[in-house]
């Protein structure tokens, strides 16, 4: 009895040590199993979802899916112009209101807030509730903002960027924090040991040296708001066909015309609308891989 | 240095951006120009989208956006809100929302635009080919709801049924509900399942055996290779879903009308949105070929033009 449980002991302890895999039992083997048939299973519904969407929208990788407005008339010759440049007004719009607001909340909350202090605490749970709120709740709220600065018309540029704005708000200034939470104490303290102000080791030190991060969480969120239509939806944006000069025009977004194409009768729209639903995942990964590059660019170790 | 000039680069970027936002702000043209604004049913969707895609062929400065947010929600747009000039709607509207547009002061005139044969469908291998509208209300209505085809006649196949029908927001639903079931409950049976998207409903019934569903003619069009449409017997034999039923007013009582809603004040006061129903209506058979609606017989077409005469 003795002799067997020590040997059992000790093959557990020296499959601890080794891990090698002639030493692995059954369960761990099974359980091994399970890990990659999850990974596999996850995977493999991606690569069919994504290769079944390529294929049905394989015969409209064509010039005038990007360049064309989108027509019932010749329908096979539909295009996602408008939706296009919608994104990218919509994009650059929700970039200029969310990422200095984003930023200089963040800011203040690691470098100047107190963070004893009860509002402090409030925000600080607030915050991360604020970003696990459905995306229509914002558009919910864009629109009530829209009403209130005194639109009747809403899906304009401006209302896109407010809902899809505040839907990203939240994300940014998580992902600046943390970025301003690696930067090492030593570089703060040496910064006021020379006799620098806060707001000068916060500016010229701090700040700087948190930009990879603060860079990758704010493409990471502006690439969940490209994807979004439950809020534009809200806000009542419609199909247009003439392009958006100014952030109060008309506009409508790539994942709005995916959605109302999608669901149209005639096979050549869905075509196209699967076409484009590629175009849109191109877009999400290309700007990812943006964040990934200035991640592994920038990245200092301390 | 590097890394400041650039923060100079995106702060020069931001600032040419906002700048050329507030230069661009008006734009000019010569003739008619101006904006419209529809929104409402996406089933009239297509319809009022050709008609401003071939009006932007004739004249580009008039800027139309149509939206699809729904029949409910396209009235509630334009008589609550008013952000809007003209409402789709794939049924008359109710009541309570022509008293919204009371309430603002929103006047408007109703125009049919086309007609709808809404298509009750079954998988191909059911042997059936028509039924009556008293067994259509057994189909879908929540009283003494059939379970299997050989309850609403002994000569139908001993299947179960099943039922794929679109989402109680949609105009479709309403017009089944409150048009043919009219059932005193004001609902449909709740045990099928729905969908916003008819392509879903399609693929369902064309996939489930003994199924059966409804949706605009348009759908069942797209796809006549796999599904099978009833004929619908109201008293006077059993009439087929076609353009011809439909705009003779046989393919009853599921021939629905489709409408828009134009805003008197609008009408008259932006010529865009006079431009834009003026073509719209002139064109009306063309445009709702192109979209696979049923363009409107010659007596309910001469009505919808002199109703437009009757604007301005």
């Amino acid at each position: 009895m003795n002799i067997t449980a020590t040997t059992a002991a000790n093959v557990t302890a020296s499959t601890l040590a080794t891990g090698k895999r002639k030493d692995r039992n059954t369960s761990s083997l099974i359980f091994m199993g399970a890990l990659w048939f999850s990974m596999f299973f996850g995977v493999a519904v991606l690569a069919a979802l994504i290769l079944d969407t390529a294929l049905s929208g394989a015969g409209r990788f064509d010039s005038q899916l990007l360049f064309d407005y989108e027509s019932t008339v010749r329908k096979e010759e539909t295009g996602f112009r408008a939706g296009i440049l919608g994104t990218i007004w919509l994009m650059l719009a929700t970039a200029l209101l969310a990422i200095p607001v984003g930023i200089a909340t963040a800011v203040h909350l690691e470098e100047f807030a107190d963070r004893t202090a009860w509002y402090s605490k409030v925000i600080e749970v607030n915050l991360q509730n604020l970003a696990a709120v459905p995306s229509i709740i914002y558009g919910m709220l864009a629109a009530a903002i829209m009403g209130l600065l005194g639109f009747t018309y809403k899906g304009i540029v401006l209302g896109g960027a407010i809902a899809l704005g505040l839907l990203i708000l939240p994300v940014i200034i998580i992902a600046t924090r943390e970025a301003l939470r690696a930067v090492p104490q030593d570089i703060r303290q040496g910064s006021l040991a020379l006799g620098a102000t806060t707001w000068q080791t916060t500016w010229r030190q701090t700040l700087p040296s948190a930009i990879p991060g603060i860079a990758t969480g704010t493409i990471l969120g502006l690439s969940r708001a490209v994807g979004e239509a439950a809020p534009l939806l809200m806000l009542g944006v419609a199909t247009v066909r003439f392009d958006p000069t100014s952030v109060l025009d008309k506009v409508t977004a790539l994942p709005l015309q995916i959605y109302s194409l999608a669901s149209a009768p005639q096979e050549a729209l869905q075509e196209a609308a699967s076409a484009a639903i590629i175009l849109l995942l191109a877009l999400i990964i290309g700007m990812n891989a943006v964040a990934i590059f200035i991640r592994n660019k920038f990245q200092r170790s301390w | 240095m590097r890394r400041f000039g650039k923060r100079a680069a995106v702060v020069i970027g931001a600032a040419s951006f906002l700048l050329s936002t507030a230069a661009c702000g008006s734009g000019g043209g010569d003739g008619t120009s101006g904006e419209v604004a529809v929104d409402g049913s996406s089933t009239v969707y297509p319809m009022s989208n050709t008609a401003a895609e071939l009006l932007a062929e004739e004249n580009s400065n008039i800027e139309v956006s149509v939206g699809f947010s729904g029949t409910g929600g396209g009235f509630k747009a334009f008589c609550e809100e008013g952000r809007t000039d003209i409402s789709n709607a794939s049924r008359p509207i109710k009541d309570e929302e022509a008293a919204a547009c009371a309430d603002t002061g929103t006047d408007y005139t109703e125009l049919l635009v086309a007609t709808d044969a809404l298509t009750v469908v079954v998988h191909p291998d059911l042997d059936v080919q028509c039924i009556t509208v008293d067994q259509l209300k057994r189909i879908f209505g929540p009283d003494d709801s059939a379970t299997n085809w050989s309850d609403l006649d002994p000569s139908f196949p001993d299947v179960k049924i099943t039922g794929f029908i679109p989402g109680t927001d949609s105009g479709t639903y309403d017009y089944m509900n409150a048009d043919v079931v009219a059932s005193e409950q004001e609902i449909l049976r709740e045990d099928f399942e729905s969908s916003e998207d008819d392509n879903v409903l399609v693929q369902g019934v064309a996939g489930t055996q003994g199924a059966v569903g409804f949706f605009g003619y348009s759908y069942y069009e797209e796809n006549a290779d796999s599904l099978k449409a009833l004929e619908i017997d109201s008293g006077a034999g059993c009439v087929a879903p076609s353009a011809e039923t439909a705009q003779s007013g046989d393919y009853t009582p599921l021939a629905r009308p489709l409408f828009i809603y134009v805003s008197d004040a609008a009408y008259a006061d932006n010529t865009a949105v006079k431009e834009y129903v003026d073509f719209y209506i002139e064109n009306l058979a063309e445009i709702a070929t192109i979209a696979q609606f049923i363009p409107l017989n010659d007596s309910d077409y001469a009505a919808t033009k002199s109703a437009v005469e009757a604007l301005g």
